[in-house]
């Protein structure tokens, strides 16, 4: 889904910024028939979820784990292989560093979910979204269709890249909103969009 | 020839419906069906309530009638009873429906074939069923009208080969089919034998293949052997305490090996159990009660239930009891009742795979940590808010009571989806351009254009970029006190973020997010 921006790798731990990112990083391996485990998200959209691919019937949720958090991750990546996580918002540079190497014998990956201002150490690329741009609503009339988002991944020192996304299309799909040149009809969708904003 | 033997309890519905409320039988009483009478005993029908009358025909000509509702299952259920007691004297009985069961007759095993019904009706009233007849012949047909036509608690048997001599004499209606039956009167013949005489294909053309059934059997074709029904195994597993027991860990270790049996016995028929029913019973209870386990729930499983999982469930549910309190003392026994068992082929698994087992069991490491409920799978259903389109259900739970999706639900919201629904919505607040707070009004219609809104406590206020709504909907308007009128909005604000925010009767809830 996000394939052009960053590639999941087994033990390799990811930092998002938002659940629908976090989502759209588990959707592909659940597609493929994969695990996949969210701790510590009890605001789960799972209507949201299933609308990106995510294969409900092999998704585990642990709403609240309360302190035994990372218990519950490092017991899910046991027996999965992709586990989201939102931790506290402290994470201890050692517990992170448990984790990696858990992931590393499991063949797993982790997906840090630090929405919160929190922050994951050791997170191998970070995922983060900015400019968001809803079209569809108007000024009561219409409703949320589509957005046009800017990812920036950034993996460690390197400079950071940013893409520009629709995350959704019009028709349900994420995809690069470059590429797609079917996409001018859209941004003609976004002209009352635009005057709304000036008259608000 | 073996002859077959039928047992009839007459009015079964109203006699297991009076036995279940604990009522005495002599009351007039008649089991209703969509309004009409399905079966009334004698007592109703002295007063003149017939089969097929409507409620308050039957209840104007006897007002004192006791009136119960239709339920298949329980005639199955107390039937049940009286099965089991005839298999006891005579093994291969074959129900035809509650209160009608036939059985291969005994024979001269009792001196002769009154001896034989006699002692059949006897073991049946000693159950408390007072109204049964037991008829003999040489085939089902003929044995179930003779049982018909034989007097409170007696016998009537058809000498062997005069089935069709005694048919011959019945009237045409005793054939089940009413459009057969009028059809028959109206043509002027009003006896089995008028019906025997016509030729056989035109009777099955005209009157149907209940008739000519019956026409076969007047004319000697009627054989049918009785097929015994196979007793359902024991297979429900108990152990007892001796000392009772008070901590729940070491019940459940004690009953280990009990769940492996349990196990065991369903695997030996080639079943497995996906419901099953857990009773504790503990030594306060025996005492106060007399009777009844102090614990028992039900327990559903997605797959089947292995002895591990009747261990955890078990454990399970007596940490749950005793924190409710409602066991308090020792536990002195328990038991595994399957509910639901399905071939075990139905859940085989495939030749290759079979990595879900490692998950089930990692799951139930995190339950084991966090309690059962703590670990849920998410499920979509229907409904108008976000947070009613989906559930979580715990791991190891099958869904129950989902609502349909197929629902056109009126008022829900366009998709996308949001990717955060809220269990618990955030305060919000939203006003319009003066700086008063916006109110949805009655019709629909909203007191001002949203200008300004604050998602939740810890969002801040921020200018409306753009927003769509209302998605009214009235909730609850059923219930005495409900009639929620709640009205969606989605909100956009100049920072590009979208939040579902709804105005609830008086104030303003943030529900979900578009993150």
């Amino acid at each position: 889904m996000l394939s052009g921006l960053v590639q999941l790798r087994a033990g390799g731990a990811y930092s998002v910024d938002g659940m629908a990112l976090a989502m759209a990083l588990l959707a592909g391996p659940s597609r493929a028939g994969e695990w996949c485990a969210v701790v510590g998200a009890d605001d789960f959209g799972a209507e949201a979820a299933a609308e990106l691919g995510i294969n409900l019937d092999r998704t585990i949720l642990v709403p609240e784990p309360r302190e035994s958090w990372l218990e519950a991750t490092a017991a899910l990546i046991d027996v999965t292989t992709l586990v989201a996580v939102r931790p506290p918002a402290r994470v201890p540079a050692s517990v992170a560093d448990k984790l990696a190497a858990r992931l590393r014998t499991r063949g797993a990956a982790l997906v840090a979910l630090c929405d919160r201002g929190a922050e994951w150490p050791r997170a191998e690329v970070r995922l983060s979204t900015a400019g968001p741009q809803w079209s569809g609503a108007g000024r009561g009339e219409g409703h949320l269709r589509s957005r046009r988002l800017e990812v920036e991944v950034r993996r460690g020192a390197a400079p950071a890249r940013r893409t520009s996304v629709w995350f959704p299309a019009d028709d349900g799909e994420v995809r690069p909103a470059r590429r797609a040149y079917a996409a001018v009809p859209e941004l003609a969708d976004e002209v009352p969009f635009g005057e709304a904003r000036e008259a608000g | 020839m073996t002859r077959t033997l039928v047992v009839w309890c007459a009015d079964w519905p109203v006699a297991a419906a009076l036995a279940e409320a604990g009522l005495p039988r002599h009351l007039p009483a008649a089991v209703f069906h969509a309004n009409l009478v399905q079966a009334c005993n004698a007592s109703a029908r002295e007063f003149g309530v017939r089969r097929g009358m409507r409620r308050r025909d039957a209840q104007s000509r006897c007002p004192e009638l006791l009136v119960l509702a239709a339920d298949e299952a329980r005639d199955h259920r107390a039937f049940e009873e009286v099965l089991t007691a005839l298999e006891r004297l005579r093994p291969g009985v074959m129900p035809l429906r509650p209160g009608l069961v036939a059985l291969r007759s005994p024979g001269h095993y009792y001196g002769g074939e009154d001896e034989a019904g006699a002692a059949i009706a006897e073991c049946v009233v000693s159950l408390g069923v007072w109204d049964v007849r037991v008829g003999i012949a040489d085939e089902l047909f003929t044995a179930e009208q003779a049982a018909r036509c034989a007097a409170l608690q007696e016998t009537y048997a058809v000498a062997a080969g005069g089935s069709a001599a005694f048919l011959r004499t019945l009237p045409v209606s005793v054939l089940e089919d009413p459009d057969a039956v009028s059809l028959l009167q109206r043509l002027g013949l009003p006896t089995l034998g008028d019906l025997a005489d016509l030729p056989g294909a035109d009777v099955r053309a005209r009157f149907g293949a209940q008739a000519d059934w019956v026409r076969t059997v007047i004319h000697g074709g009627g054989a049918r052997p009785v097929a015994g029904r196979t007793p359902p195994p024991e297979l429900d597993c108990a152990v007892d305490f001796e000392p009772p027991l008070s901590s729940a860990e070491t019940v459940c270790f004690s009953a280990k090996q009990t769940a492996e049996r349990f196990v065991a016995g369903l695997g030996e028929r080639q079943l497995v159990c996906t419901e099953v029913r857990i009773e504790v019973e503990t030594e306060r209870a025996a005492q106060e009660a007399g009777d009844g386990p102090a614990s028992v729930r039900r327990w559903l499983h997605p797959r089947w239930f292995g002895a591990v999982d009747l261990i955890d469930r078990l454990h399970w549910q007596l940490v749950g009891t005793l924190r409710a309190g409602d066991i308090r003392s020792a536990v002195t026994r328990v038991r595994f009742v399957p509910e639901v068992v399905v071939p075990e082929s139905v859940h085989a698994d495939g030749l290759w795979g079979g990595t879900d087992a490692r998950v089930e069991r990692g799951i139930a490491r995190v339950q084991g940590m966090l309690g059962h409920e703590a670990v849920v799978a998410p499920v979509l259903q229907g409904g108008r808010s976000p947070g009613d389109r989906q559930a979580y259900v715990p791991w190891g739970d099958r869904p129950t009571g989902l609502r349909d999706r197929t629902l056109p639900w009126p008022g829900s919201i366009p998709p996308p989806a949001p990717a955060r629904v809220f269990g618990d919505p955030w305060p919000a607040a939203v006003l319009d351009g003066g700086g008063r707070p916006v109110v949805v009004l009655p019709r629909g219609g909203v007191s001002g254009e949203p200008a300004r809104f604050r998602p939740g406590e810890r969002e801040g206020w921020q200018p409306v970029a753009a927003w769509a709504g209302p998605w009214p909907v009235t909730e609850l308007w059923w219930e005495p006190g409900g009639g929620r009128r709640v009205a969606r909005f989605q909100l956009v604000g100049v920072d590009g973020r979208a939040w579902l925010v709804t105005y609830d009767s008086d104030h303003w809830i943030t529900e979900a997010a578009y993150d």
